[in-house]
């Protein structure tokens, strides 16, 4: 496969991420080499093997429900560029 | 011989018998520090007076009977793991001015048994590259030759081993980043088995393959550093039960007799460095004369590692990174229309390129339409390999080979074309896929510069690498040191 300028304008929405247009085509151009080495693995015939997200088999993790304090709101506060009243600032986002 | 030439036994050695102080030791690293930074910037930044501190309470640890092993031991921590109250900054734009409420686990650990961080380490940005050369600050340089690279993601901690700037550091791996630096730096590296080090604190970037791990000047500091962060965290869930943790120290023997030693064919084919491959071939033959037996094995899917490894890492980077807002902590943008707009443009000031590159194709391997094509069929591959892997264990106990294509090579030399970066990983890369742990050491030198072996061992078997890197290490005796020459200043 090979992917187009639009695809990567439409992954760059999704990715939350803008690009100039030099960098779009630079990066469609390196992405396009990329997917193309990445098309390599349909060589291999995958049928009926089992996907693996994770190496190690865990399932379900659980802790014993004990009330542990949490972190202070000041400190969780203390890296953001806008707060206010204890709280995260957002731009407004309803008319 | 000075201190900051020590490693971390033999510093123990003095401390215990009172010879030197802690503090005595940080100043001298300090030092080491000031001398030698300007020509191989490895670090981030210098924690002297956080150090000095750390040092006192390490003299007072010692002075109440209760110095361990890494009491008063300088170390040095690659800039993707949290430090409580100092910058951490994944070498990121993003991250710049991010100051952690809290430290990573492998940290605490540290703490606690007093080692003493003096610095944090540069690295490529959000630990994704194979040379440093994506930091947003800066691009370390190789101690053996300061016109080459030191290899990444964790160049900045294995540089800062290689020229004594530290005892010893810690680095994470997600497809090579501790062993391929290690390799190109002449140190030990290991990546652990996946669970075995809690990541808790580690900023994320491909949460299925990342792991923590120790860089040290040998192998016996490796399993000292190793006892210090392995072990279960209530933080980290997929952190193995305490029944998986050894005393790592107990595997330094030099007897590795009738030990089934394998070697994949599929590493000694094109593109491997001709020095590379001599210094290899010549290791192999160390392991027979210490009477191991070698046996060649077959990872016949190994070829389709790199490319499985580049979607699934991408695919997980692109989801842990959607978290940079500009909200909560990290880079926000000043001018900006809506929400919307407010994250894109705060996204795309903070990423730099390589880590925009890798959410991109992420963000496509994920996406509508495109997730069987790609991530689904990666994820099917990476069973394969891990098959392949299980297979060949059945008959050897490690599997010995190159950590690296070839030494370490020029500073801008591949800057610009991503996929011959890429390829500096192809060996490291099929190890973090399988979750299997691996160490790479110095095994040699090709055109004046350290070449690495790696030894990849089954899942929590780190014991049994342990011990064939020690009796290696002993029969080769590798002693040379970088030299620091070349370079512009």
């Amino acid at each position: 496969m090979s992917i187009t300028k639009d695809q990567v304008i439409h992954v760059s929405k999704l990715a939350r991420l803008k690009f100039s247009d030099d960098e779009l085509e630079k990066f469609s151009h390196q992405l396009d080499s990329i997917i193309k080495y990445v098309d390599k693995l349909n060589e291999l015939n995958t049928d009926g093997v089992e996907p693996t997200a994770h190496i190690v088999p865990i399932s379900n993790v659980f802790r014993e429900d004990v009330v542990v304090p949490s972190m202070d709101r000041e400190k969780i506060l203390m890296n953001a560029k806008e707060k206010e009243d204890g709280c995260f600032k957002v731009p407004k986002i309803i008319e | 011989m000075e201190l900051h030439e020590l490693k971390i036994h033999e510093l123990n050695d003095l401390l215990k018998k009172k010879e030197v102080s802690a503090v005595d030791v940080t100043k001298a690293y300090l030092k080491r520090i000031n001398e030698v930074e300007p020509k191989v910037d490895a670090l981030i930044c210098k924690t002297e007076d956080f150090a000095l501190k750390k040092a006192e309470e390490a003299d007072k640890m010692i002075k109440d009977g209760n110095i361990n092993d890494l009491t008063g031991i300088p170390v040095i921590i690659k800039d993707n793991m949290c430090t409580e109250n100092i910058r951490t900054t994944c070498a990121s734009k993003m991250l710049e001015d991010f100051v952690p409420p809290y430290n990573a686990t492998v940290v605490e650990n540290l703490n606690s048994l007093g080692a003493v961080m003096v610095g944090k380490a540069n690295l490529d940005e959000f630990a994704m590259g194979s040379s440093t050369e994506n930091s947003a600050f800066k691009t370390t340089k190789n101690p053996w030759d300061l016109e080459r690279v030191p290899g990444g993601s964790s160049g900045g901690s294995a540089a800062s081993v290689a020229a004594d700037e530290c005892a010893f550091s810690l680095g994470s791996d997600t497809g090579g980043s501790i062993r391929q630096p290690a390799s190109l730096c002449g140190v030990v590296g290991m990546k652990p088995t996946y669970g075995l080090v809690s990541r808790y604190g580690l900023v994320a970037f491909a949460s299925s393959l990342d792991q923590i791990g120790p860089i040290t000047k040998d192998v016996t500091d490796c399993a000292i550093v190793l006892n210090a962060i392995a072990g279960h965290d209530p933080k980290d869930s997929t952190s193995v039960d305490k029944m998986r943790k050894k005393d790592y120290k107990e595997f330094l023997k030099e007897d590795i007799k009738g030990m089934k030693i394998g070697y994949a064919k599929e590493f000694f084919r094109q593109g491997l460095d001709e020095g590379v491959k001599r210094s290899i071939e010549a290791s192999l033959k160390i392991f027979e004369e210490l009477g191991a037996e070698i046996r060649e094995v077959s990872l016949k899917y190994i070829d389709y590692a790199l490319a499985a490894y580049y979607i699934v890492s991408s695919a997980e980077a692109s989801s842990n990174l959607a978290r940079y807002d500009g909200i909560r902590y990290g880079y926000a943008a000043e001018k900006y229309e809506d929400l919307i707009d407010m994250y894109m443009v705060s996204r795309s000031e903070g990423f730099g390129k390589e880590v925009k590159r890798r959410i991109m194709l992420g963000t496509y391997a994920l996406s509508s339409g495109y997730y069987d094509a790609y991530y689904n069929k990666a994820l099917k591959v990476r069973t394969l390999i891990k098959q392949d892997y299980e297979k060949a264990f059945q008959n050897v106990d490690v599997i010995v080979g190159p950590t690296s294509p070839t030494v370490a090579f020029k500073i801008g030399e591949r800057v610009e074309d991503p996929l011959a970066m890429y390829l500096a990983d192809v060996y490291t890369v099929p190890v973090n896929i399988a979750g299997l742990p691996g160490l790479s050491m110095p095994c040699g030198l090709s055109d004046g510069l350290p070449v690495g072996l790696q030894i990849v061992g089954k899942h929590f078997d780190e014991g049994t690498i342990l011990n064939a890197a020690y009796a290696f290490e002993k029969a080769l005796s590798f002693t040379a040191k970088p030299s620091f020459k070349g370079g512009a200043r």
